[in-house]
């Protein structure tokens, strides 16, 4: 048997081609794909892929880009570890494996008709930002589209570009905090619970559906805030974050109680994970 | 419009919720209502902190200069907060610049007249205590959230 039939299906990368880098922080690049037989590759709000950096590794990274434009296919990716490190160093033309997409997906088009809240923090922009562009293409369905973002420093904050052509549409309230500025930054300093109470000024905590996604630590702090400002567990939704390896709910790497991360999440409906976020080491 | 005695301010304000009557004559002794341009520096590190300063309007922002860094902005405020608490612990000074961001109006009670008043009428201080504790309470949880650097280069 050839080699390259022993492995098929989700398991099996399929070769895509950088057709465009664009850098969005020191560290951080977006990478645009397209599949080599140019077919598109649909996904939804919130799903992930596996990319292959050939001869390095394969890590999961959420897909950033619009769901409505499926051959163009976004990957935020932050320069951390050996694969993340040599993907952003892909360029224009190159050649990378793609398995997917993979896992759940962000449930904005159940919440019509409420207030939707997308709270961020850092490079989580990135994995809610499918989500935010469904939204907006629709923004009548909704009773509001609320953004609160989160980032280190005025010059971290992630689609910064992009934040002004959105606040300047209208089509939704953005809130950016920073967790430390100089004195030419006239936005709020703070972490992104302290915006709560502003970004939610006048809106009726029953109609609010928030989605999280950030640092855990953010996520667990922001739900319990939202929850204690009135907004329903069973109407929060986080992206959760483990040692993703298989992505088919197979190896077990990602365990997250009785769940796997990569076959039942990444998105998580709060109030079914809630107990879990609080036992350490989980 | 009618005019506002810091009487009527003072009872409008959250941080005086439930406050009225002779309780709230007795803070109303102790304060005046001041009003900032944006960019006015309300307090500067080092000052003698005699004020208790209470946004009504307009944001604020707690400053530290640090060298070689310039000024750092480290903590937003918004209408409701109150400023610092330094004027409550000793040597009483200020321990960061506090700089308005947006024209802001504030109430200033002068703190060794309300901690007199609080000596006094011990329950006025107990109760004047318990709403503002959780204030600062839940500034000290921001700011411990802001320091574990959440979006760091080890965070997603």
């Amino acid at each position: 048997m050839p080699a390259e039939a022993a492995i098929s299906g989700p398991m099996r990368p399929q070769p895509f081609r950088v057709t465009e880098v664009q850098r969005e922080l020191d560290d951080v690049v977006t990478l645009w794909l397209a599949a080599e037989d140019r077919a598109p590759l649909p996904f939804r709000p919130g799903q992930f892929n596996m990319l292959y950096a050939f001869a390095v590794g394969e890590i999961p990274i959420s897909i950033s880009g619009d769901p409505s434009r499926p051959d163009a296919l976004l990957h935020t990716v932050r320069r951390v570890g050996a694969v993340s490190s040599a993907l952003a160093q892909l360029e224009r033309g190159a050649v990378l494996g793609l398995r997917g997409p993979f896992g759940s997906h962000w449930p904005v088009e159940t919440e019509r008709g409420r207030h939707l809240l997308f709270v961020a923090g850092g490079l989580g922009l990135a994995p809610l930002r499918p989500a935010i562009y469904r939204a907006l293409a629709r923004p009548a369905n909704y009773a509001g589209i609320t953004l609160v973002l989160g980032a280190r420093s005025p010059r971290e904050i992630l689609y910064a570009w992009q934040l002004a052509g959105w606040a300047a549409a209208r089509a939704m309230n953005i809130h950016v905090c920073v967790d430390h500025a100089g004195p030419e930054w006239g936005g709020p300093v703070g972490v992104v619970t302290s915006q709560f109470p502003r970004a939610l000024d006048g809106i009726a905590p029953d109609h609010v559906s928030a989605f999280l996604c950030g640092p855990e630590i953010m996520m667990r702090h922001g739900c319990g805030d939202l929850e204690h400002m009135g907004i329903h567990p069973e109407r929060m939704w986080i992206s959760m974050e483990r040692n993703m390896k298989c992505a088919t709910g197979l190896c077990g790497h990602c365990q997250f109680g009785a769940e796997f991360v990569c076959r039942d999440g990444p998105v998580f409906r709060y109030d079914r994970v809630r107990r879990l976020l609080g036992i350490r080491e989980v | 419009m009618a005019h506002q005695t810091i009487r009527d301010i003072l009872a409008d304000h959250p941080a005086f919720l439930g406050f009225e009557g002779a309780a709230l004559d007795l803070i109303a002794d102790c304060g005046l209502n001041m009003r900032y341009r944006a960019g006015d520096l309300l307090f500067r590190e080092g000052d003698a902190a005699e004020t208790v300063l209470i946004l009504r309007h307009g944001d604020a922002a707690i400053e530290l200069a640090a060298p070689g860094r310039g000024t750092l902005r480290v903590e937003s405020l918004h209408p409701g907060d109150i400023v610092d608490w330094s004027w409550l612990l000793p040597p009483c000074r200020a321990m960061s610049d506090a700089r308005a961001v947006t024209d802001v109006a504030a109430i200033a009670l002068d703190a060794r007249c309300v901690l007199d008043k609080c000596d006094e009428h011990t329950e006025l201080g107990y109760r004047l205590f318990r709403l503002w504790l959780p204030h600062l309470a839940r500034r000290v949880r921001m700011q411990r959230l802001q320091l574990l650097d959440l979006y760091g280069s080890h965070a997603r």
